[in-house]
C-alpha cells in the first residue's frame, strides 16, 4: 500500500469494463442474478478474485425495483463473506467510481471494484423519479422526469440554443451509433413519434430499461500489471446546481464547466467525449458547458439515448470512455454523468492512455 | 427459461416532515392566499423563499409579499396528465416568474391548448378551493392576458397571520406502483411452496444448499443453480420468544419465533414453532412444518418427537 500524498496524486486508471445488453424488462432475473455476469466479466478480464480486491463501491436505488433494501442483496454477487471492504451510494454508480477514487487516492487499497445496476421495468420510472425532487416546493405536484426535461429543452429552444429538427437529428445521431454497440437497448432507424411533453419527443426521450455495468480501478503499477493500455483517470470531479429549479438557468450547466475546470478537461483537447445525456436537448447544454468542438466524437456508445439504465447508465459512460482508451480508439477521452432534473448534479472525468 | 412469478407491488408511504421558518411561513401564506419570498443580501426576491441562500449558504429571513400574477419563463405542454399531477385534463407544466420575483416557481397552467402558451405570456394564480398550507393550494395558473407586466413593489411581511396557527409541517404521501417479478431463483422457490416442497440452490463451488436461494452464493459469489430439495424436518438452531402482539397478526402471545435449519440445508431459515407450550422450545428440537388448507408457505414448525439434535449437527448454522 502507498502512502497518502493528498488527493488526486496517487495515478488510478479503469482497468476494466463490463455491461449488460440493456433490455426493456428483465423478469426473469433478480437484481443479483442480472448483475453477477458483468461482475464475473470484469473479474476475468483482469485476473482478480474478490478477495483481492481492495475495495467495493456500488450505486443504486431502491425505489426503482420497489425492493428495499436491494443493494444487500446483490452484494450476494460479489460474494462479500468473508467480510470485504464495501461501500453503497443511492446514485449513480457514477458516484461510487468516484468514492473508490478517493479510496485509492488514500492508499488504503490498490484496486476496486465498482458496480451499479437498475431494473426500472417492475415499476414506472417517471414517476418514480419525482420521489428525488424537493418534497415541499415540488415533489406534491408530481412533475415527472420528461416533464422537467422538456421544460428545459423550451428554454433552450426559446433561447436559439437549439429547435426540433436539430433535437431530432441528436436522437438519429445517437441511434445510429449504437449500430455498433451490442449492449444497446434502442439502435438504428428509430422514428421521432409523438410529443411525450412537449417540445420533447419519443425519439427525444431515453428508452426505458434494466441493466447493470461493473468496472475495476487499479493503482500505479498494479493498474500496468492488469490491463495492457489502462485508462488513466487524470482528473475527476463532481458538481451540483442549486435545488430549485426556477434559481437556475436551466439552458447552461454551470456545474458541468466547474466539474470540467477541475477535472482538467480544458487543459488540452479530447478525442472524444461521452455525455450522459438522457435527453436530447441535455446534450446541446453539455456541448456548450464542455466546449466541445465539432472534431470531437460525441457518445460513440450511443449514449443514455441508446441505453438507460437509470443508475448505471452513468459509471457506463465513464467505463465506454475507458474502453476507447484500452482498445486504442482515444488517446484523452472524457467521461460525464449525472444525476436528478434536469442535469442537477454532474460529474466529469478525464481519461488518458499512455503515449503509444 | 423457467416460467418465473410476478405480482402486484404497491409502495405507499406519507412522510412526516416539519418546516423551516421560511417554508413555514411561505406555505401559510398560500392557505391565506398570499405568496411570499425571502429576499437574499444581495436584493435578489426568491420565490418560492428557501432558508438558505443557494449561492452563499447564507441564512435567509427577510420575508417579502409578492404579486398572484406573473410571467411564464419556460413551459411544456402536457398531453397525458399523470396520477398526482395538479390537473386531470391536459395542460402545461410551467415555470412562472411572480410580479416581484427574481426567480421562478413550477406549477401547471390551465390552457386550452399548446397554441395558447408561450414564454413570456401573463398568468395569475388561481387558489384551490380547500386550502390546507401547501403547495397545493396553488390549483394551477391561469392566463391572464389583461395584465400588462408591471414593475411590482414587494412589501416586507412579519411572516404571520391572523386566523389558524402557522403550518408548521406537511404530511407528503406517495404510493408507487409495481409489478414485482423475483427473479430465476425465488421464483422456483415460490413454485416449489405450492407443491409443499422446500427447495434451495446447491453452490457450485463451496457445495453449500442454501434455502431460500436467491441465486447467488454470498460466500464465493457465483450463481447457484443446482436445484436440491431439502427437510421436510429441520432442527431449531436458535429462537426468541415474542411477547408483544403485531398488529394484523392473529396469533396469541407469547410465541417463539425460530431459526430452522432444515434437513439438508446449510443456511437456517425462520418460522414461528407451535404445538408445543413456548418455554418448552430449546435449541436441537426437531421440527416438521404444518401446512394450512390453501397456505402458500407452512403456516408454523411443530415439534416431530424425534430426540433432541445434537448440538455438532447444526453448530456451523447457528
Amino acid at each position: 500500500m502507498a502512502e497518502y500524498a493528498g488527493p488526486g496524486t496517487r495515478d488510478v486508471a479503469i482497468v476494466a469494463f463490463g455491461q449488460t445488453d440493456h433490455r426493456r424488462t428483465s423478469d426473469e432475473f433478480s437484481e443479483v442474478e442480472m448483475l453477477m455476469p458483468v461482475l464475473h466479466e470484469v473479474l476475468a478480464a483482469t485476473g482478480l478474485k474478490t478477495s483481492d480486491i481492495g475495495f467495493t463501491c456500488s450505486g443504486s436505488s431502491d425505489y426503482l425495483a420497489g425492493r428495499a433494501f436491494s443493494f444487500t442483496m446483490a452484494l450476494d454477487g460479489v460474494g462479500a463473506w468473508p467480510p470485504i471492504s464495501e461501500s453503497h451510494v443511492e446514485m449513480d454508480g457514477a458516484w461510487a467510481l468516484y468514492e473508490a477514487w478517493v479510496k485509492l487516492q488514500t492508499g488504503e487499497a490498490d484496486t476496486a471494484l465498482v458496480y451499479s445496476y437498475g431494473k426500472s421495468s417492475p415499476g414506472s420510472v417517471r414517476d418514480v423519479l419525482t420521489r428525488q425532487l424537493d418534497p415541499y416546493y415540488v415533489a406534491p405536484l408530481w412533475p415527472d422526469s420528461v416533464a422537467l426535461a422538456a421544460l428545459q429543452a423550451q428554454a433552450l429552444i426559446d433561447a436559439g440554443d437549439t429547435d426540433e429538427p436539430a433535437l431530432a437529428g441528436i436522437a438519429a445521431r445517437s441511434r445510429n451509433a449504437a449500430r455498433g454497440n451490442s449492449h444497446a437497448q434502442l439502435g438504428g432507424s428509430v422514428p421521432q413519434g409523438d410529443y411525450v411533453v412537449r417540445p420533447l419527443r419519443t425519439g427525444d426521450c431515453p428508452p426505458i430499461g434494466d441493466g447493470a455495468a461493473a468496472v475495476v480501478l487499479a493503482a500505479g503499477e498494479r493498474a500496468r500489471e492488469l490491463c495492457e493500455r489502462p485508462a488513466w483517470i487524470r482528473g475527476i470531479d463532481h458538481r451540483i446546481e442549486p435545488h430549485g429549479l426556477g434559481v437556475r438557468d436551466l439552458t447552461d450547466s454551470p456545474s458541468t464547466r466547474l466539474a470540467a475546470e477541475r477535472a482538467g478537461a480544458f487543459a488540452g483537447p479530447v478525442d472524444t467525449a461521452e455525455l450522459h445525456a438522457p435527453f436530447t436537448s441535455q446534450e446541446v447544454v453539455l456541448r456548450k458547458a464542455l466546449r466541445l468542438g465539432d472534431d470531437v466524437t460525441v457518445n460513440p456508445s450511443g449514449g443514455a439515448l441508446a441505453a438507460n439504465p437509470v443508475m448505471a447508465a452513468g459509471l457506463i459512460r465513464l467505463g465506454e470512455a475507458a474502453a476507447r482508451v484500452h482498445r486504442g480508439a482515444s488517446d484523452r477521452a472524457l467521461a460525464h454523468a449525472t444525476s436528478g432534473p434536469c442535469l442537477q448534479q454532474n460529474l466529469v472525468a478525464v481519461l488518458e492512455g499512455d503515449p503509444r | 427459461m423457467t416460467e418465473v412469478l410476478s405480482a402486484p407491488l404497491v409502495v405507499e408511504f406519507p412522510f412526516t416532515r416539519s418546516l423551516g421558518p421560511v417554508q413555514s411561513a411561505f406555505l401559510t401564506g398560500l392557505r391565506e392566499r398570499a405568496v411570499l419570498g425571502v429576499r437574499t443580501a444581495d436584493g435578489k426576491v426568491l420565490v418560492p423563499p428557501v432558508e438558505y441562500d443557494p449561492r452563499t449558504a447564507e441564512e435567509l429571513r427577510d420575508l417579502v409579499e409578492v404579486a398572484t400574477t406573473g410571467t411564464v419563463t419556460t413551459w411544456a405542454w402536457n398531453p397525458d396528465p399523470r396520477r398526482g399531477q395538479p390537473l386531470g385534463s391536459p395542460f402545461a407544466w410551467v415555470l412562472v416568474r411572480l410580479d416581484g420575483a427574481d426567480t421562478s416557481l413550477l406549477h401547471a397552467l390551465d390552457a386550452p391548448g399548446p397554441d395558447a402558451v408561450r414564454t413570456g405570456m401573463r398568468v395569475r394564480v388561481r387558489w384551490a378551493a380547500e386550502r390546507t398550507g401547501a403547495i397545493t393550494d396553488i390549483a394551477c395558473f391561469e392566463p391572464y392576458e389583461e395584465g400588462e407586466p408591471v414593475v411590482h413593489q414587494v412589501t416586507p411581511h412579519s411572516g404571520e397571520f391572523a386566523g389558524e396557527a402557522a403550518v408548521t409541517g406537511i404530511v407528503a404521501a406517495a404510493r408507487l406502483d409495481y409489478t414485482y417479478s423475483p427473479g430465476r431463483a425465488q421464483s422456483q422457490y415460490i413454485r416449489a411452496l405450492s407443491g409443499r416442497r422446500t427447495v434451495g440452490e446447491r453452490c457450485p463451488s463451496c457445495r453449500k444448499v442454501y434455502v431460500p436461494p436467491r441465486g447467488a452464493c454470498p460466500t464465493c459469489g457465483v450463481a447457484t443453480d443446482e436445484q436440491v430439495e431439502v427437510g421436510p424436518r429441520g432442527t431449531v438452531t436458535t429462537f426468541c420468544v415474542v411477547n408483544i402482539k403485531a398488529k394484523n397478526l392473529d396469533i396469541e402471545v407469547p410465541y417463539v419465533y425460530a431459526h430452522i435449519a432444515l434437513d439438508g440445508a446449510d443456511l437456517a431459515l425462520h418460522g414461528r414453532i407451535g404445538g408445543i407450550p413456548y418455554d418448552q422450545v430449546r435449541m436441537g428440537l426437531r421440527v416438521e412444518p404444518v401446512w394450512t388448507d390453501g397456505g402458500r408457505y407452512p403456516d408454523h414448525y411443530r415439534p416431530t418427537g424425534e430426540p433432541d439434535a445434537d448440538y455438532d449437527t447444526y453448530k456451523e448454522l447457528v
